[in-house]
């Protein structure tokens, strides 16, 4: 089965069901993975930052909380806490119109956001395809722990 | 930080939006029709308040290939606004324009004559919604950007993100000889939401 993730969503797996969602822009991916149990979660932020913002109800929108949230459900779904890695892609910036608009360089801040939150709650990121200026579907295989990375007229990569 | 989300908008917002989008599609149809020598009709448009996880049906799928032209919004109101169209039918759109000398690929003419394009529909959305307001409002230079349907969305999506957990956007079908799904998405500011809304007379 292949479990999806919308935006500003989240969701858990394990072997042999994958775990995806497409047409990720200038938001994260971000992956928790336990090689051991085989066990991960997916969320979908599209914001660095909860606290800058008043309408903060969906956690799964923030890197900050998204993460924290995900991190409980893949717990509960039978992860370990000392044995979790993360695995991130997106990020990208989709147009480069010249504002000052603090929003186009957003995928940037959240790649940011988002390596800052995983070091805080000290889990390993050990791959990650962030930045440019292309869209990707991702989907992550808790079995392998390969991270599918597709574009629109490009190779697709494996991380 | 105004605590004003877009869930709060209310059924009158939404009329005006309507009639906002009659309005614009009514003065891009004129306009395209005198660009592309070709007579077009266009449909009533509709508003849509859409969750971030329907976004992506309601244009054909995520990984729907499709066309946007970004654009800034300046003047006594500041944003951003997204047109978007299927990749196929910008195409289509780009080959009218270029009366047959369209390559078939997105190179830098097609590109070149697509961001006019957007200039002349979006143009027509903020024409309409100056002479609504009053208030002197105009678009910076599109960037486009040809790619999977929710990557592209992701940028208004993430500046609505700041407000709420929906996306508001105008679906607006024009035909010539085949028919144009476009969709238009409009997201101002924080402060320059609120000045719509006054003035337009719907807040004090």
């Amino acid at each position: 089965m292949v479990v999806k993730v919308g935006m500003a969503d989240l969701n858990v797996c394990a072997s042999p069901d994958s775990i995806i969602t497409m047409g990720l822009g200038s938001c994260i991916g971000v992956i928790l993975w336990d090689p051991v149990s085989k066990v991960c979660g997916m969320v979908h932020i599209m914001l660095p930052d909860s606290t800058a913002i008043s309408q903060n109800t969906n956690r799964a929108k923030f890197a900050d909380t998204g993460i924290e949230e995900l991190l409980e459900k893949v717990l509960l779904s039978g992860a370990t806490r000392s044995r979790l890695v993360a695995k991130i892609a997106g990020g990208a910036q989709m147009f480069s119109v010249n504002t000052n608009s603090p929003t186009l360089r957003i995928g940037e801040r959240n790649a940011e956001a988002t390596k800052a939150k995983l070091k805080e709650l000290n889990i390993k990121l050990v791959a990650e395809d962030t930045g440019d200026k292309y869209g990707r579907t991702v989907e992550f295989f808790p079995e392998t722990g390969e991270y599918h990375i597709r574009a629109i007229g490009r190779e697709g990569k494996i991380i | 930080m105004s605590d004003m989300s877009i869930e709060s908008i209310t059924e009158q917002y939404l009329d005006v939006l309507a009639e906002l989008g009659n309005i614009g599609a009514g003065n891009a149809t004129t306009a395209l029709a005198s660009l592309l020598q070709a007579k077009v009709d266009m449909k009533v448009p509709q508003v849509k308040l859409l969750e971030f996880k329907d976004v992506g049906a309601i244009v054909g799928g995520e990984e729907q290939e499709m066309v946007g032209a970004y654009l800034g919004v300046e003047g006594d109101i500041t944003g951003s606004i997204l047109f978007l169209v299927k990749k196929d039918v910008a195409m289509h759109l780009v080959t009218k324009m270029m009366m047959g000398y369209a390559s078939g690929e997105f190179g830098e003419m097609e590109q070149s004559a697509f961001k006019e394009i957007s200039n002349i529909i979006t143009g027509a959305y903020l024409n309409a919604l100056s002479t609504m307001t009053n208030m002197c409002i105009y678009p910076t230079v599109p960037d486009l950007a040809i790619d999977m349907a929710g990557a592209i969305l992701s940028v208004p999506a993430i500046q609505f993100g700041i407000y709420g957990d929906n996306v508001l956007l105008i679906q607006s079908q024009i035909s010539d000889d085949i028919e144009i799904d476009g969709f238009f998405i409009m997201v101002p500011d924080v402060e320059s939401y609120e000045k719509i809304l006054k003035a337009l007379g719907l807040i004090q």
